[in-house]
């Protein structure tokens, strides 16, 4: 069986052709880099995202977040409903890069701070 | 009356590239005036990742990308000054700004780089008929209230158009809980990124309707919904097919316009089509001093690119004020097939470097080649599988390919 996917590792965005057999995959094809085939392969058997959003902080602030590595796709809304209810506060001090919520869902991804 | 060497308005990526890029080839006095509180530009309320891949070699979100410039610009002595609004450009280069802090100012420039950005095309270039409730928003307006200001517009929502910013707002409402119940586009393709319609709209189960567009806006005080047609190839909506649906909120990533009112302010006229300034591959205007980089000069699809031209124009300004400038060397118009839509710069004036040339195709095209002919001479052929109007391209001309006292460079599409 074969899957088509669209590659969404950057934004040249390649078509591209999975051979499947059952769920193990045969052969990759359209990739025109290695992280396609990479993209493909987990795409096909443990589909994973990075989650960008936002954080209320303790004193009002909007603060950018985003898990420092993709998570799977289906726990997309759960790890939300996690991140929504987070309310940092460390004293008006957020650097970009800091952990503020450490591996949330047992993911092994940390919600990060991702921007000012 | 102050006076500046180089006065950068705009503080996005492309003012903040250019003013590195300006010091780095030796031009000191350096003022960026951005009008918003903080540097970054709209890459403040784009939280979503995928900027820097090109410039940074990673997946870096909008802010990330930005504080990454500002802390390359913060390295050198450059002013900035924040909350201030230039309301005009004079031909002699003297710009007004304003602030609450300074009041009105009068600053005598040197050289003028233009970074204002572009804006949303809003409701009323669109002709949609119907009521005037609220719940009508432009994607970006929408983006700012949700990433910057933390409210939601609406809870069901319908999105016309599919360009980049449509499809990050799908995902984006989706997200914090709302139903996006349809993205409308009325092109026969999506003007967006494939991998946005993938894990925007795809991701989430949420119907993209190619050649369709909203007819009708219903509710009085609120949006209560729209009706949805199908488009013939002339665009026409096609009796029969209307549908309706309802909705609280509606979106419109219709398209950007560089926002160009100080330019003109300033005497330059607009191309046409990109509606942005004309320039050479220095992205110098029509003005002498004054260079035009970034969105107000075309609509990028990359902060990458935008990036990358800002450090063209900021070093140009630098040479230009040091008087390294060299004389015109040549006078070379580029145009283009009407496939090819556009292409930037619009004038070559000097031959000695590399010259990478962007453009934007009319229409899918595959398996087509791109030519640069120069004269009547075939200079580049460049083969290409797909070229889409969402995706940007460009060619190089290779430094020297092009006689100095050429008179047209065309850039065209044929069959492979």
């Amino acid at each position: 069986m074969n899957r088509e996917l669209t590659c969404i590792v950057c934004p040249m965005g390649c078509r591209l052709t999975v051979e499947l057999d059952g769920k193990e995959v045969v052969s990759v094809s359209g990739n025109t880099c290695k992280r396609g085939e990479v993209y493909a392969k987990s795409e096909c058997t443990n589909p994973v995202r990075v989650i960008t959003t936002t954080v209320r902080t303790k004193n009002g602030k909007i603060l950018p977040v985003k898990t420092d590595k993709p998570v799977p796709k289906e726990l997309m809304a759960d790890c939300m409903k996690v991140i929504n209810g987070l309310c940092p506060d460390c004293n008006g001090e957020f650097s970009m890069g800091k952990i503020i919520c450490e591996n949330i869902l047992d993911t092994g991804a940390n919600i990060v701070v991702a921007g000012k | 009356m102050r006076n500046a060497e180089l006065v950068i308005i705009g503080g996005g990526p492309a003012g903040m590239c250019a003013a590195v890029s300006a010091y780095n080839a030796g031009a000191r006095d350096i003022l960026v005036i951005e009008r918003d509180s903080d540097l970054g530009g709209i890459l403040r309320q784009c939280i979503h990742n995928g900027f820097g891949l090109h410039r940074f070699k990673e997946e870096l979100t909008g802010p990330e990308y930005a504080y990454k410039c500002e802390t390359e610009l913060k390295k050198f002595p450059i002013d900035v000054w924040c909350n201030t609004i230039v309301t005009d450009i004079s031909k002699d280069k003297i710009i007004t700004a304003m602030s609450s802090e300074r009041g009105v100012e009068k600053i005598q420039a040197k050289a003028i780089i233009l970074a204002m950005g572009c804006r949303e095309r809003p409701r009323g270039a669109l002709n949609i008929p119907g009521t005037r409730p609220a719940g009508i928003f432009s994607a970006g307006t929408a983006q700012k209230y949700v990433n910057m200001m933390g409210y939601m517009p609406g809870k069901n929502v319908v999105i016309l158009g599919s360009g980049d910013i449509g499809l990050i707002m799908a995902r984006r409402m989706t997200l914090e809980g709302a139903k996006v119940h349809a993205v409308c586009e009325v092109m026969p393709y999506s003007g967006g990124l494939a991998r946005n319609i993938e894990q925007c709209l795809n991701d989430f189960d949420i119907p993209l309707y190619l050649s369709h567009t909203v007819t009708d806006i219903h509710g009085t005080d609120r949006i209560e919904g729209v009706t949805v047609s199908q488009v013939d190839e002339k665009m026409q909506p096609i009796k029969g097919t209307e549908m309706y649906i309802e909705c609280d909120t509606l979106l419109l990533s219709v398209g950007l316009i560089p926002e160009n009112e100080l330019s003109k302010s300033a005497g330059l006229t607009l191309d046409s089509i990109t509606r942005g300034c004309r320039v050479d591959q220095s992205r110098q205007t029509e003005i002498e001093g004054v260079f035009a980089c970034g969105n107000v000069l075309h609509v990028h699809d990359l902060a990458d690119f935008v990036s990358e031209e800002g450090e063209v124009a900021g070093e140009s300004a630098a040479k230009y004020i040091l008087g390294k400038t060299n004389t015109v060397k040549c006078n070379i118009n580029v145009t283009t097939d009407g496939k090819v839509r556009y292409s930037v710069p619009q004038k070559i004036t000097d031959t000695s470097e590399d010259i990478k040339l962007y453009y934007r195709v009319s229409q899918v095209f595959d398996n087509v080649t791109v030519f640069a002919e120069a004269d009547g001479e075939i200079i580049v052929k460049q083969k290409k599988v797909k070229v889409v109007p969402g995706e940007m391209q460009y060619i190089v001309i290779k430094k020297d390919t092009l006689k100095k006292d050429a008179k047209e460079l065309k850039i065209y599409i044929d069959k492979a």
